[in-house]
């Protein structure tokens, strides 16, 4: 299972990935896979002002429809347009092409907070 | 997952096969294989295999077999041949659903097949009702196994396997091939709204037939795949069939979850008088098929709105692969139920258009 070692991980499968001031994020390929087909991503409008903790989106499938959550706060200055008519990128490539929004992150401390690659993989396989 | 969990005489092949297993009604079953909406659409174009060998499958036998059947049944199995099935509901004395079941005639005994959920259920309400009578109930769930063949080439497929020419086989009728003391039978109906073949054979055959199906790990079968409970729902909605613990419980009755046709209420069964009653006063509430708009999906116990007023709440809900539509089906109340009616479904927060539209969603084309 393809765990990127280059972000950051939220027990509820967000990864954020930082680069200077914007945090992109999205939800892991463990995440997409439990849910399967995914069906509709809802996302916040640009400009929406986000703090740690919020909910800041859903996922939908066939099977389940999941909450996201921003585990940064700042304002979010861009999303992923393309899910809009392809969810399934997110099944197909869930740390790339599959990522949601970005956010101007007001600082990246709660970041630390968060769990490695390796942690969260190992997370996972004890979630499993 | 624990380990008090039963397995199928196919669950070894699930997981060789890649199957994600998931815990259904005490059972380990493969909730998918190569993905819900790939399974679902090579249902409805070829031919996928479903494990079903949960479900209950009960033996009944005695001279009092058939008035009891069909007291305990809500459909007339009265004269019926050997070599028919029939859907129907067993029902509290109230009304209220126990389970939906398949009945089959056959020569040396009555069928009852039962949703795994409630099979502990039936068996007891079986039992109670026998009392005094010459009956007996055999458990056969545990001995055999089951498996759907569904999809517009199961038919060509199980010629090519077999030899045997089945389109003669009328839907709802099956064929019995006996073993000695065992048989494989062979019903013409499914749960998919496809054309297909269900069969109920001994567990012990699993190894010797499933790879005939299946082909081996090196040479699978070109046609053939396995489909796991995941697509099975996604198909049974499209086709509006109804799922116990969803359209159908205890707490509804035949008529109002909209499967009359399965119900005469010119007989003596449990439960007949308040139905009788029901049908003359008119049915408060209906079972409605709904149309979203947008690709959002209506789960269960959604609310529906009508006019700004709650008006009743969604059973079941998928985003069809088949029809590409958001579709649903609810109970509403009897003045929110006609066709084109315009309604809201209330997902995530936010109430979503909605209108009532004829059900099945999808019909296979003929």
């Amino acid at each position: 299972m393809k765990v990127p070692p280059d972000r950051r991980y939220a027990e509820t499968h967000e990864w954020f990935l930082l680069d200077d001031t914007i945090v992109t994020m999205g939800i892991s390929q463990y995440a997409a896979d439990e849910l399967t087909d995914i069906t509709y991503v809802e996302l916040p409008e640009v400009g929406t002002r986000v703090t740690v903790g919020d909910l800041i989106g859903e996922v939908e499938s066939v099977k389940a429809t999941s909450e996201i959550f921003t585990a940064v706060g700042g304002s979010v200055v861009a999303v992923n347009t393309a899910l809009v008519d392809h969810p399934e990128l997110v099944n197909d490539d869930a740390f790339e092409e599959g990522w949601m929004i970005k956010i101007k992150a007001d600082t990246p401390d709660p970041l630390h907070a968060l769990m490695s690659g390796k942690e969260y993989a190992t997370f996972i396989r004890n979630t499993a | 997952m624990t380990s008090t969990l039963m397995k199928t005489p196919l669950h070894d092949i699930h997981v060789a096969m890649g199957a994600r297993m998931v815990e259904f009604a005490g059972w380990e079953m493969p909730v998918q294989f190569a993905g819900i909406v790939e399974e679902h659409n090579h249902t409805r174009n070829a031919c996928s295999v479903f494990d079903v060998s949960h479900m209950g499958r009960l033996r009944i036998t005695g001279a009092d077999a058939e008035t009891y059947l069909n007291r305990i049944c809500t459909r007339n199995l009265a004269g019926a041949e050997v070599g028919r099935s029939f859907y129907s509901h067993i029902c509290r004395h109230d009304g209220g659903i126990l389970d939906d079941v398949i009945v089959s005639r056959l020569t040396t005994h009555w069928g009852i097949i039962c949703n795994a959920s409630n099979r502990d259920k039936i068996v007891a309400w079986l039992h109670k009702h026998a009392q005094g009578r010459d009956l007996q109930i055999v458990d056969e769930t545990t001995a055999t196994a089951m498996v759907a063949c569904q999809g517009p080439k199961t038919l060509d497929i199980a010629k090519e396997l077999t030899g045997t020419d089945l389109t003669t086989l009328k839907r709802y009728h099956f064929t019995v091939r006996d073993l000695g003391p065992l048989q494989i039978v062979t019903y013409r109906s499914g749960y998919t709204g496809e054309d297909g073949l269900e069969v109920v054979f001994p567990g012990p055959l699993v190894p010797f037939l499933m790879p005939k199906l299946f082909g081996t790990k090196e040479q699978p079968h070109p046609v053939v795949k396995p489909a796991g409970l995941g697509a099975r729902d996604t198909l049974r909605i499209e086709a509006s069939m109804p799922l116990y613990g969803h359209e159908l419980s205890e707490e509804v009755d035949s008529l109002t979850a909209g499967q009359a046709w399965c119900v005469d209420l010119n007989k003596d069964f449990i439960g007949v008088e308040p139905m009788r009653r029901l049908k003359e006063g008119g049915l408060p509430r209906k079972l409605v098929g709904l149309e979203l708009g947008g690709r959002r999906i209506a789960r269960q116990h959604s609310a529906v709105y009508g006019g700004g007023s709650a008006v009743g709440e969604v059973t079941s809900g998928t985003l069809s692969p088949t029809l590409g539509k958001s579709i649903a089906m609810a109970f509403v109340s009897a003045d929110s139920a006609s066709d084109g009616t315009a309604l809201e479904v209330e997902v995530s927060g936010k109430r979503i258009p909605a209108k009532v539209v004829r059900m099945p969603f999808y019909k296979r084309p003929r």
